[in-house]
Order: structure tokens, then C-alpha cells, then sequence
């Protein structure tokens, strides 16, 4: 079968795969170039935790055509921190005990440096609203939400992707 | 976070390092920056893929299994049918030499319950795999399903697991039941003023972890394979996977404890068999995941349960007897449940001193879906058909549920139904800080109660219980009967198949364990028990009540329908 | 044949392929294809992407509107002059969803999904359907969900429809268990000029109350030349029901659905727009 060639930017850095023309972003993310950040939990659209910002958007990599990404730039949580500094947002994360088994984490930060990129100041309702794609077993919501609070609070105000 | 020193405070040393100082996860690093290592996140040279054939049906007789197109489809590598399975008969239990092997890793002639796994498909990539899935042809004869816990211990129903020919799990080779026996419940409804009796019934709940369960297995060095696997118990998947595949177990190298949400749903090595027989079979790695839908359908639930109690209760609101007989719906294979109904039975009758104690707990099987662990199985349902039953207790004899607790709580010293001291109670306490913090008022004397006194005497002392030979397996007409003997007062122990055993010493010397003769039973000539307790009718409330009959709903069976009841419609 | 992908560079190509190979599965937003894909029902056909740019324009300007089917829920919400599209808009999936899920795509989402169709069957959307070379074809919206369950598939190029002279003469409400994102129960839209004095020309749909979304006939007659006060409601309210055919799924039963549409929909026309 003829594999589709793609390169695209993954984390800023320059990437190339060979891809079935079927195959989903999270598939090649995962398997084709060893990005185990995002995670499968539905392959629906309903669980979030294939959450990754292609061109600053925010996507469910399940339910992203690979082929259809040629050219784009995509950021996964496995770019979020600065070297071996943590993103203020990983940072709250930890502070408020945002995650516990940790699976949604990925796709929980992902949604949430969407949100930020966009709303430096967002108001509670603006977090709910952002985070409404990402399912969340464990915390019952409120660490993560209180998490991005206060990494929004400790952001300077312009900083952007 | 309020710590109540103030309670039990001779009993410990307060120097508290770890609790309530806000120390970090270990993992936390890792989640933050998508490192932690989930089963899945693992890279493998030549990763194959492994998805399953399942079954349509609740219950049906495989008549034919074709494969051969699936096995020309592109990509596919191996198809694994139930005589590759090397132990193709097993139960999870069977590591503690607990109950009987039952369930099969693939179907062969008979499949018990809807998404029953039938063959599984390896291919070298997971749309080739899914490809060939569909081109499996299976050919069922459909046979009669029971989907109800009392319906399938009813003798002539449907045999849903031909291991256990009377749809229960048999418990020490004798009963279809678990019994706990503890004074005379009859003679302790005789002597109430109320009583208060009412059926209970919990549905299925599954977990719904946000990672599914899966694993990959592939050869590694030494001749062994590693596994990555969800498990929460990777001990316990490691011996059950070794039996099923005949591997000793030091030829298995699991790895994992990271799991994606658990719960008690990633206990039952639903992948781990299949995908190390896959990569013994393949000598490469496979992976085995359970899609979403997989997991919501066919992973195992928390099994649902029917709870009867009666309790008979007197007139100041002392609660002189209760018996509890319950229902646990394992599905269609044992897996844990045999397990829950001995945890639900040593779990009787709640926190609460009650001098007659009954309970007969049967695991069933039925044609769904079997059920596992979840969050402090055996013990979550039937507490919540016990404080139920506690509220309606009070309501009955016009007590505060509060003060009805407290004054039925157990405390240091007591006898507990399963003949051991209590120690350590607290629910007293426990209800005390509730009422304040909810300002829910409560008497003085409520208040002046504690855990710590008022047990023991009177209340350590076994009494004399009759026993009973009910429920014989096989003999479903022994299900009703009359006691058969008595235990004398102050029985402690009773060994399984041998006489029962005094034990104790007094004065620090040890006292020669005495037989004691079982006495014939004899009934207490007593008054009639009043009637049932019936509550009062709510009244008339302004928004419409549910009807009881809606029209045009030819699927519901009581009343309205409620479709996350145990009759219920499942999705898709 | 595993699936393969082809990739349409203008409409009318895209159109011709499709026509050309009816197993050819459109792939707009991906939400919905690429779920059939991962869960094992769609493993063999073509896969069409189409890189049109026309296919996600907006015209906005004028009394008329026309949307590209490519246009995404996100881009909506993104546009002020859609303002009274927001909440049908809002009431897709999480943030995620929107960025992808087109309107285009909605027209084919199976209920209890379609919410946006629902709102544009409120607003008497035509679909612009491409059958081959040529132009596009304006077909009424209801008469394009009939043939959808008839089975039929046809490229939809674009959606049109009138711009409400007041905004605030559409409403629109989605019921869900699970709050902000979830399955419908049960969605309504409702468009109603003259709903500050005198209704005419009501037009209400509703979502997950049928097989498709259906326009509530029953209601539009109630309430047309009427003011939307208490007897003007109590009239729509009367006539909710007629014509509903709800589903009993996993979000909730037929019976559930009948009792809370009168409710809601009542809710929805006292509410001031």
C-alpha cells in the first residue's frame, strides 16, 4: 500500500513520516514518531486526551487526518516545558495536585495553554468552557481548575506560544 | 483539613511526618510533562496488532467459526482461535486455590455472554487488524438468556456456566450460598415491635477508566517476555497469565503500576493472556487494547447486587435482629465475585451491635457481562442498603436517624457477628463530628456517647445460635427449612468440617479446648411477629410523579423506563 | 482494499469524484469519518479531502447569507454578524470539536447529534448541493434530510439562508445531562419575527425528537399571529408534541423525551431574547 508522505514541525523541530492515507494524527504521533505525550482514551472526540495545538489551534489528534497536517506546526505537551524548566502551567499543575492517575494531564494542559494563548485573563467560566473536551476520572475537576487559575494569575500578560 | 485530636487521643502518638503536610506525588513530575510511562508508551520494532472477534449474542452455541478470509486480509499475521490457548479454562482466583475454573480466554463451543471474546485477529497495524475483524464469520445457535439474579438460581432456568450447574458459586463444596449465623433472628423478630423490611437493588457501574485496558507483550532477552500491562496488581496478572499461557513465571517480565485510572476495573487481565500468546506465536511484540467501546460494554463493571433486609426493632429503637440476604450478579464467569460475597458477608451487619444475625449471600450467574472489582467491593453496595434500611429503622420507631445510630453503633468490646471483639470503633465519633458539622442537632445524652465505654459484658457474649443445613448444592429444594441444631452460647470458632471448639483461657492459664455437643433445635414458643413496618404515604407534591405505566414503552418492566436499571438497555 | 485518500483541489472535481465513485466518503471536519475509521466500521473506499478554499468561505455582507460547508463551529463563533448563530454554534462538542466539526458536516450527523442542522432548519436554510460540472443547486434543508434517509449522498458545497431581521427573533436551546459538552437530550431552535408584538411565519425545529431534525408544525400554527404571553405560550406548549418521534438511547427514553420537551420549549419562549 502506498504510504502518504508528510513533514510537518512537531514541537519545533523539523519531522517526516511515511503514513497510511487513513492514519490518524495520534497514531503517527505516537507510533510513527515516538511523541507518547498525547494518549488514546476514546478515538471518538469525546475524552480530550489526544488534545495537541496544530497552528496554535487546539485538535484531538484521534480524529485529525495525518495526511491532511503536511506543512503544520503542532505542539504536544511533550514540547510545553523550556528545557528542563516546567511551563508555569505544568508548574500550577503540580502545586494544586492537578492530576492523580495523571492519563487526562496531557490533554488537560494541552486545552489549557489554548485557552491561555488566547485569554490571558480567563474568568472561571472561561476555564470550565476550555476544558469541556477533557474528560477527567480522578480530581473531580476542581484542582484543574483552580490549577489554571493560578497559572494564568502568575503568566505576564503577554506572553504567547 | 481538620484533624479531631481531641478523640482517641491516648491511642496514638500525634507526631505526624507525612498526613496532612501536602508532600508531592512521586509521579507528579511525570504527568506534568507527559512522561509518565503509561502501558502504551512504550516504542517496539515491528509492533503488531491484536483486536477481537466478540460475540453477538448473550448466549449461544458456536456452531462454526470461519476464518479463512480473514486470515488472506492484508497485514494479518496470526489468528488465534481457543485450542491455541495452552490453559483455555480459568478462573482469577484459582492462584489462592479458590473456586473452579470457568472461564475460557476464547469461546470454543459456547459463548455466555454478549462480547464474550471469540478469536483474535494480529496484524501489523490496527486498521488492517479492525479490516479482517470484520471479515470473521461466526455461526451461532442462539439459546434462552437470564439476565436476573433470582431468576437464574430458579431450578429449569438457562445454565449460563456449565461449571456451576445451578447458576451459584458453591461455597465450601456445600452451600449455594455464604451463611453467617449469629443468634436467633426468628426469635428476635418475635420480640420486636417493628418491623422494617425492604429490597434494595444497585445496577452495574462501570469504572470507565480514561485509559482503557491493554497491554503490550513482546520476547525479550533470556527467553522470557516483557508485558506492559494497566493491571493494578501486576503480581496477580503475572500468575494468572502465566497459567493461562503455561509459561513458568519467571518467563514473564511484567512492568507497569502506572495505570490511566483503575478503580478496580484493571484487575481481571482481560488483555494480558492474549497478547503474550500472541507474541509467544508471532515472536514479535503485540499489542492489545480495548477500544472505548470495548471498555464501556465488555470490561468488567462493578457487579450489581439485590439486597433484602429485615430488621426487627424494639420499641426504645435497639435493633434485636437482622437478616440480610443478597444477590451478587457475577455475569457470566466468577472472576472476584466469589471473593465479594465473603467480604459482604464478614462486613454484617454494619457497625452496629445487633444480638441476631443472619445473612445467606449467593453469587449468581447470569448472561451478562461479568463483574469485578471496584472500590471497596463487597462492602459499598450493602452499605448503602444498610444506612438506608438505618433511616427507615429510625423512621419507624420515631427516632432520630442520628440517635438511632449511636444508640445501635457497636463499641470496644463488643461481640461482632462474625464472632470477633470489636476494637478500635469509631462510629460513634464518627456521627457525632457529622451532626455538628451539618448542625444537626442531637440529645445530650447523643453527645455524651463514645466508642470507648458501655461495650463488652453483657454485650461480648455469643449467644446460642441455631444452624440450619439450607441450601445444599444441588438440592435447591433444601433452600427453605428449619434449623437443624444449636450452637451453644459462647461458641467461638467453628472450624469448616469439624466439631465446633471452645477456646480461651482465664487466670493466665490455658484452658483445654472443650467439644461441646451440638443441641437439638427446638423452637421458642413466642408470639407472632406484628406486622411489616409500612411507611407513611408521601404527600401530593405540585410537580407530576412519574407515572406509573407509561404509555407506549414496550421495553420497560416497572413503570417508567429506566434504562440504568439491571433490566436496563445498555448502549448500542 | 485498505482506504485510500484522494485530495479535491476545487468543487467541482470533488464533485465529480464523489459522483463518480458513490462509496467515496467525503471527509469535511473528520469528526465524524474519522470516528467510523477508528472504531473499526469504516476499513475499506476513498477518502476525499477537498482544499478548496471556497469550501470554507463566508459571505456575510447583505440580507442573505451563504456559509461553505468547510466553515467550522469555531468559525462561526469567531464571526460578530453570526452573533445569533453562537448558541447552536456553542452547543457542539468542547473546544476541540469546534475547531474541527464544519457545518457542512453536521447536516450529517446522526441524532442525537445535528444540532446545528436544527438551528438552520429554524432558519429555512436551503443546501447548496453540487451534483457534478455545472453550479450548485439550492435545496430546502428539510427536503435534503429527507434524502439523506433515504440513504442518498450528495456534495454539499454550502448552506444559505436569511439573515434574522432581529436577532434577538431566534432562540435556540440545547438539553444535556452532562453540562457544557454533551449528547442532546432534546435541542430546539426557534425562529420568531414579530416576537415582540405579533408572531408570523414561525418557524421552531427540534433535535433528538425524531430521526432527523423535523420542524414542529404543530407549534407554528399555534403560535402563528399570536404574542408570545401566557396564552400564546400555553398554545405552542399544547401543540409540543405533535409529530415527535423520540428515541429511546443511552442518553435518555422516549418517554423521558416527550415529558421535558413541553417544558423546555416553554421555557424557551419565555425567555426574553
Amino acid at each position: 500500500m502506498a504510504k502518504v508522505p508528510l513533514q510537518f514541525r512537531l514541537n519545533g523541530s523539523d519531522r517526516a513520516a511515511f503514513v497510511d492515507p487513513a492514519d490518524n494524527l495520534l497514531t503517527v504521533l505516537r507510533r510513527g514518531l515516538n511523541d507518547f505525550g498525547p494518549k488514546y482514551g476514546c478515538g471518538q472526540g469525546t475524552c480530550g486526551t489526544c488534545s495537541v495545538l496544530i497552528d496554535g489551534e487546539l485538535r484531538l489528534a484521534c480524529l485529525t487526518l495525518a495526511a491532511a497536517c503536511e506543512g503544520a506546526s503542532i505542539d504536544t505537551v511533550s514540547g510545553m516545558a523550556d528545557g528542563p524548566n516546567l511551563n508555569p502551567l505544568q508548574n500550577a499543575f503540580m502545586e494544586h495536585f492537578a492530576a492523580q492517575c495523571g492519563f487526562c494531564t496531557p490533554g488537560m494542559l494541552t486545552a489549557a495553554k489554548a485557552l491561555l494563548d488566547r485569554n490571558p485573563n480567563p474568568s472561571r467560566e472561561d476555564v470550565i468552557d476550555a476544558i469541556a473536551g477533557n474528560i477527567c476520572r480522578c480530581t473531580g475537576y476542581e484542582p484543574i481548575i483552580q490549577a489554571i487559575l493560578s497559572a494564568a494569575r502568575a503568566m505576564p500578560a503577554q506572553r504567547r506560544s | 483539613m481538620e484533624f479531631r485530636k481531641d478523640l482517641f487521643q491516648n491511642e496514638r502518638d500525634d507526631n505526624l511526618n507525612v498526613v496532612g503536610k501536602g508532600v508531592q506525588r512521586q509521579d507528579m513530575p511525570g504527568h506534568v510533562t507527559g512522561r509518565s510511562p503509561f502501558f502504551d508508551d512504550h516504542a517496539f520494532e515491528g509492533l503488531l496488532h491484536l483486536k477481537v472477534v466478540r460475540s453477538h449474542h448473550h448466549h449461544a452455541r458456536i456452531r462454526r467459526i470461519d476464518i479463512s478470509a480473514a486470515e488472506r486480509a492484508p497485514g494479518v499475521k496470526r489468528i488465534l482461535r481457543g485450542a491455541d490457548v495452552p490453559v483455555n479454562k480459568n478462573t482469577l482466583l484459582s492462584l489462592i486455590n479458590f473456586g473452579k475454573d470457568d472461564e475460557p480466554s476464547l469461546a470454543v463451543d459456547k459463548v455466555r455472554y454478549k462480547g464474550e471474546p471469540i478469536v483474535a485477529i494480529i496484524a501489523e497495524t490496527e486498521a488492517q487488524a479492525l479490516a479482517a475483524r470484520a471479515m470473521v464469520r461466526v455461526e451461532y445457535d442462539p439459546l434462552p438468556a437470564v439476565f436476573d439474579v433470582e431468576e437464574s438460581l430458579k431450578p429449569g432456568a438457562p445454565v449460563v456456566n456449565e461449571t456451576y450447574a445451578g447458576n451459584y458459586f458453591e461455597y465450601h463444596e456445600k452451600y449455594d450460598h455464604q451463611k453467617l449465623r449469629f443468634g436467633d433472628v426468628e426469635r428476635g423478630f418475635s420480640m420486636a415491635d417493628y418491623i422494617v423490611e425492604d429490597r434494595y437493588q444497585m445496577s452495574p457501574i462501570e469504572h470507565a477508566p480514561t485509559e482503557t485496558n491493554g497491554s503490550i507483550a513482546a520476547p525479550e532477552q533470556n527467553d522470557r517476555f516483557v508485558v506492559h500491562s494497566c493491571a493494578q496488581g501486576l503480581f496477580f496478572s503475572l500468575g494468572t497469565a502465566a497459567k493461562i499461557v503455561n509459561l513458568d513465571s519467571n518467563r514473564l517480565h511484567f512492568i507497569g503500576g502506572t495505570v490511566g485510572g483503575g478503580f478496580g476495573g484493571k484487575v481481571d487481565s482481560l488483555t494480558e493472556p492474549l497478547s503474550i500468546l500472541g507474541a509467544m506465536m508471532t515472536g514479535r511484540p503485540v499489542r492489545y487494547v480495548l477500544d472505548r467501546e470495548e471498555e464501556m460494554l465488555y470490561g468488567s463493571p462493578r457487579g450489581a447486587e439485590r439486597i433484602y433486609i429485615k430488621d426487627g426493632i424494639a420499641r426504645d429503637g435497639r435493633i434485636l435482629a437482622r437478616h440480610v440476604r443478597s444477590y451478587f450478579d457475577a455475569g457470566a464467569y466468577t472472576r472476584l465475585s466469589s471473593y465479594a460475597a465473603i467480604k459482604c458477608t464478614a462486613h454484617l451487619p454494619g457497625p452496629y451491635t445487633i444480638p441476631n444475625v443472619a445473612s445467606e449471600i449467593y453469587v449468581a450467574y447470569t448472561n451478562r457481562c461479568p463483574s469485578t472489582a471496584m472500590r471497596g467491593f463487597g462492602i459499598t453496595a450493602v452499605d448503602f442498603a444498610l444506612e438506608v434500611h438505618m433511616d427507615k429503622g429510625a423512621e419507624a420507631c420515631g427516632m432520630d436517624p442520628m440517635e438511632f445510630r449511636i444508640l445501635n453503633a457497636y463499641r470496644d468490646g463488643d461481640m461482632k457477628a462474625h464472632r470477633r471483639v470489636a476494637k478500635n470503633t469509631a462510629l460513634i465519633e464518627c456521627v457525632q463530628v457529622a451532626a455538628e458539622k451539618a448542625r444537626w442537632p442531637i440529645s445530650e445524652t447523643a453527645k455524651r456517647q463514645s466508642s470507648l465505654t458501655g461495650g463488652g459484658g453483657a454485650r461480648a457474649e455469643i449467644p446460642a445460635t441455631p444452624i440450619d443445613e439450607n441450601g445444599r448444592i444441588n438440592r435447591p429444594e433444601t433452600r427453605t427449612g428449619r434449623p437443624t441444631q444449636t450452637l451453644p452460647a459462647g461458641t467461638m470458632r467453628i472450624p469448616l468440617t469439624k466439631q465446633p471448639i471452645m477456646e480461651g483461657s482465664t487466670e493466665n492459664r490455658p484452658k483445654a479446648p472443650a467439644v461441646p455437643q451440638y443441641e437439638p433445635y427446638r423452637p421458642m414458643a413466642a408470639p407472632p411477629p406484628p406486622p411489616a413496618y409500612q411507611p407513611p404515604a408521601p404527600a401530593p407534591s405540585p410537580a407530576a410523579a412519574p407515572p406509573a405505566a407509561p404509555a407506549a414503552s414496550p421495553a420497560s418492566q416497572h413503570g417508567a423506563h429506566r434504562f440504568s436499571s439491571v433490566f436496563g438497555t445498555r448502549r448500542r | 482494499m485498505p482506504l485510500a485518500l484522494r485530495v479535491a483541489a476545487s468543487l467541482s472535481e470533488a464533485a465529480g469524484i464523489l459522483a463518480a465513485d458513490p462509496r467515496t466518503r467525503l471527509l469535511s471536519g473528520g469528526t465524524l469519518i474519522m470516528r467510523d475509521i477508528n472504531e473499526g466500521r469504516l476499513t475499506d473506499g476513498m477518502l476525499l479531502r477537498i482544499t478548496d478554499p471556497v469550501y470554507r468561505q463566508m459571505q456575510l455582507s447583505g440580507s442573505r447569507i451563504e456559509l461553505g460547508a468547510g466553515v467550522t463551529m469555531a468559525m462561526i463563533l469567531a464571526q460578530r454578524e453570526l452573533g445569533f448563530l453562537h448558541a447552536p454554534a456553542r452547543a457542539v462538542g468542547g473546544p476541540a470539536i469546534r475547531n474541527m466539526a464544519t457545518i457542512g458536516g453536521n447536516l450529517f450527523a446522526e441524532t442525537p447529534y445535528g444540532d446545528f442542522a436544527v438551528a438552520l432548519l429554524a432558519l429555512d436554510a436551503h443546501v447548496m448541493v453540487l451534483a457534478g460540472y455545472g453550479s450548485a443547486r439550492a435545496v430546502p434543508l428539510e427536503e435534503f434530510l429527507a434524502g439523506r434517509a433515504r440513504g442518498e449522498a450528495r456534495l454539499v458545497t454550502g448552506i444559505q439562508f436569511n439573515r434574522p431581521q432581529n436577532a434577538g427573533d431566534f432562540r435556540f436551546l440545547k438539553v444535556s445531562r452532562v453540562k457544557p459538552k454533551g449528547l442532546s437530550v432534546l435541542s430546539i431552535a426557534a425562529h420568531l419575527p414579530g416576537s415582540a408584538s405579533r408572531i408570523g411565519q414561525a418557524r421552531v425545529a427540534y433535535g433528538a425528537m425524531a430521526p432527523q431534525p423535523i420542524r414542529a408544525r404543530g407549534v407554528e400554527r399555534a403560535l402563528e399571529g399570536k404574542a408570545l404571553d401566557t396564552a400564546g405560550i400555553a398554545a405552542a406548549r399544547a401543540a409540543a408534541l405533535d409529530g415527535v418521534q423520540p428515541a429511546t438511547d443511552a442518553i435518555a427514553s422516549d418517554w423521558y423525551r416527550r415529558e421535558v420537551l413541553p417544558v423546555h420549549l416553554a421555557r424557551l419562549l419565555t425567555e426574553r431574547g
